[in-house]
């Protein structure tokens, strides 16, 4: 049984689609995600999966159990860290626990009981009965996942998970997913970060103004849409040198600003000639996700 | 918009998750919010009961400060469920996100609502209560007839949630509610019989204040304070629930158009 099925989801706001017709599936224990810029219209796709908007049209089963109808049922095994934190400022770490696992009907006793487990994965344990305000951003992140997690859900929601973290932050975060992963837990993240998407998915969807453009494996994505080596040039005289020598020797130039990125599946020559330019800066590096994701949606400002 | 928005309430018991979380928040602030919800009330019944009754004869057939505990006790639950359904509400779903993080629980907004109004009603139910216990201690309460204040309070400060809520399910910030303080909530304290019976008021003024709510709570209230059984009081009862069961109605309808987009 697939664990999220979503057929033909449609919805629009004021005449303007902001989910254009999407179908995917997340299977048990794979990350799946969903890149885009913003306003492709991933968190509408979360809140649509989670029954929280009912679709224009279109079909969504989460475990077997139809979305809206009973989205309730299907939320007794799903976790949820939303993109803002919405932890209760009026009480401690730990009371934000218990409350939140009263929610899913679960006994006081039950949740005490689990209180322990989830504040040590959230490296809170010493934190327990500190009040939210003194939490720094990644630590309030952390608690955010636990308590996404007191349901000990199969399914995991995750908008924009790492957004506004120091990097250290981040990398804790990711390891901690990396271990739900391990667990056996099913996670469906949105992220417009590509080194995020290409580190923990599995699986993942490039979506642009409500439309899904491709999906795949990351290291098949890169394959299939883009040249494995990009060269980098940076410097005034970077668009002189890519009409020069740049564009005959790479498949293919883009330039933005003062920056030249080429495409190529061989940088040897260009890198020599490179070399030898004074006043030119280069990078040259293998193509990433990134690459694939500006190629798709265009480099143009989205808000 | 979605028909669904229409549909009639669905409601489980977690609602009462929804009351716990703001009992538990409540219990932290218990004292100074009893004290500051008691001041207010407290120096309206006395201020004005001794230093005007001083001045005025025996109303309706008691003292002023008699004549007034009944309406104060009534005034004061709805401005203690009014502020909580409006100002502590609007914090929890606009500015905290609370019912967000609620809602992606298995609890509904429909739960989270009337948790809200269950919740405003307690509130305001301690602090009519709280009115009605230093009057009773003032012996302004002539009869344990007194006793069957408490559900009429309630079932006040429901109508007053709900009223409340409609409020906030429209309101785009703070400042909003200022106008439905000014606008409907002081008119009505000064045109339901709290201060002076309704019969000093103009004709026409009258007939409005027969439709408004504080007018059927404090009709019930001051008779059993006074230990007589209030006249038409099915009447009143049906208007009061009327206000609650409509409102609470209208204000899930908004809340649903405004959060379930």
């Amino acid at each position: 049984m697939q664990y999220l099925r979503v057929r033909q989801l449609r919805k629009s706001y004021g005449g303007q689609e902001v989910v254009a017709g999407i179908d995917f599936d997340l299977k048990p224990g794979e990350c799946f995600g969903l890149l885009g810029p913003n306003g492709a219209g991933k968190t509408t796709t979360l809140r649509l999966c989670l029954g929280l908007t009912e679709p224009d049209s279109g079909d969504i089963t989460i475990f077997g159990l139809p979305v809206p109808g009973q989205a309730r049922e299907a939320r007794l095994k799903i976790g949820v860290v939303p993109q803002t934190d919405n932890l209760d400022p009026d009480f401690t770490v730990r009371e934000n626990l218990l409350v939140y696992g009263r929610y899913f009907d679960l006994s006081d006793a039950a949740i005490r009981n689990r209180i322990p487990e989830l504040l040590e994965f959230a490296g809170l344990s010493a934190r327990a009965d500190v009040r939210i305000q003194t939490l720094s951003g990644g630590m309030k992140r952390r608690l955010t996942l636990a308590r996404a997690l007191i349901n000990d859900p199969d399914l995991i929601f995750l908008d924009e998970p790492s957004t506004g973290l120091d990097p250290q932050a981040r990398h804790l975060i990711w390891e901690r997913l990396r271990q739900l992963m391990n667990q056996g837990k099913t996670i469906f993240l949105t992220t417009h970060f590509m080194d995020e998407a290409e580190r923990l998915c599995h699986r993942l969807a490039i979506m642009d103004r409500g439309r899904m453009i491709t999906s795949g494996a990351p290291r098949e994505l890169i394959a299939q849409h883009i040249e494995p080596q990009v060269v980098e040039v940076f410097g005034d005289g970077a668009a002189a040198w890519a009409d020069a020598f740049g564009r005959a020797a790479a498949e293919r130039c883009e330039i933005t600003g003062e920056t030249v990125f080429c495409y190529t599946h061989d940088a040897d020559s260009m890198v020599h000639h490179l070399d030898s330019q004074a006043g030119l800066r280069y990078l040259h590096r293998p193509a990433n996700l990134e690459d694939v994701f500006l190629k798709l949606t265009g480099r143009e400002l989205r808000d | 918009m979605s028909a669904r928005h229409y549909q009639p309430p669905r409601f489980s018991l977690r609602f009462l998750h929804v009351w716990r979380r703001n009992a538990l928040v409540w219990r932290k602030l218990a004292i100074p919010s009893m004290l500051g919800n008691l001041a207010d009330p407290m120096i309206y019944m006395l201020g004005l009961g001794f230093g005007l009754g001083a001045m005025l004869p025996e109303v309706g057939g008691t003292s002023y400060i008699g004549f007034l505990a009944a309406g104060i006790v009534c005034s004061s639950t709805m401005m203690s469920a009014s502020f909580e359904a409006m100002y502590s509400g609007f914090s929890r779903m606009h500015v905290q996100k609370t019912w967000d993080a609620i809602m992606n629980a298995p609890v509904t907004l429909d739960d989270v609502l009337l948790g809200e109004a269950v919740w405003a009603a307690s509130k305001s139910f301690l602090s009519g209560m709280a009115v009605l216990l230093v009057a009773t201690v003032l012996g302004l309460t002539q009869s344990w007839l007194a006793l069957w204040m408490l559900p009429v309070i309630f079932l006040t400060g429901i109508a007053f949630s709900g009223m409340g809520l409609v409020m906030t399910a429209l309101s785009p910030s703070y400042d909003f509610f200022m106008y439905y303080f000014t606008l409907v909530i002081t008119p009505m304290m000064l045109a339901c019989g709290v201060f002076f019976p309704l019969d000093q008021l103009p004709p026409l003024l009258q007939i409005v204040a027969q439709a408004l709510p504080l007018t059927h709570a404090v009709s019930i209230a001051r008779p059993l304070m006074n230990g007589a059984l209030p006249d038409g009081i099915i009447t009143h009862l049906l208007v009061l629930a009327a206000y609650a069961v409509v409102s609470f109605h209208v204000a899930l309808i908004l809340t649903r158009r405004r959060l379930l987009n």
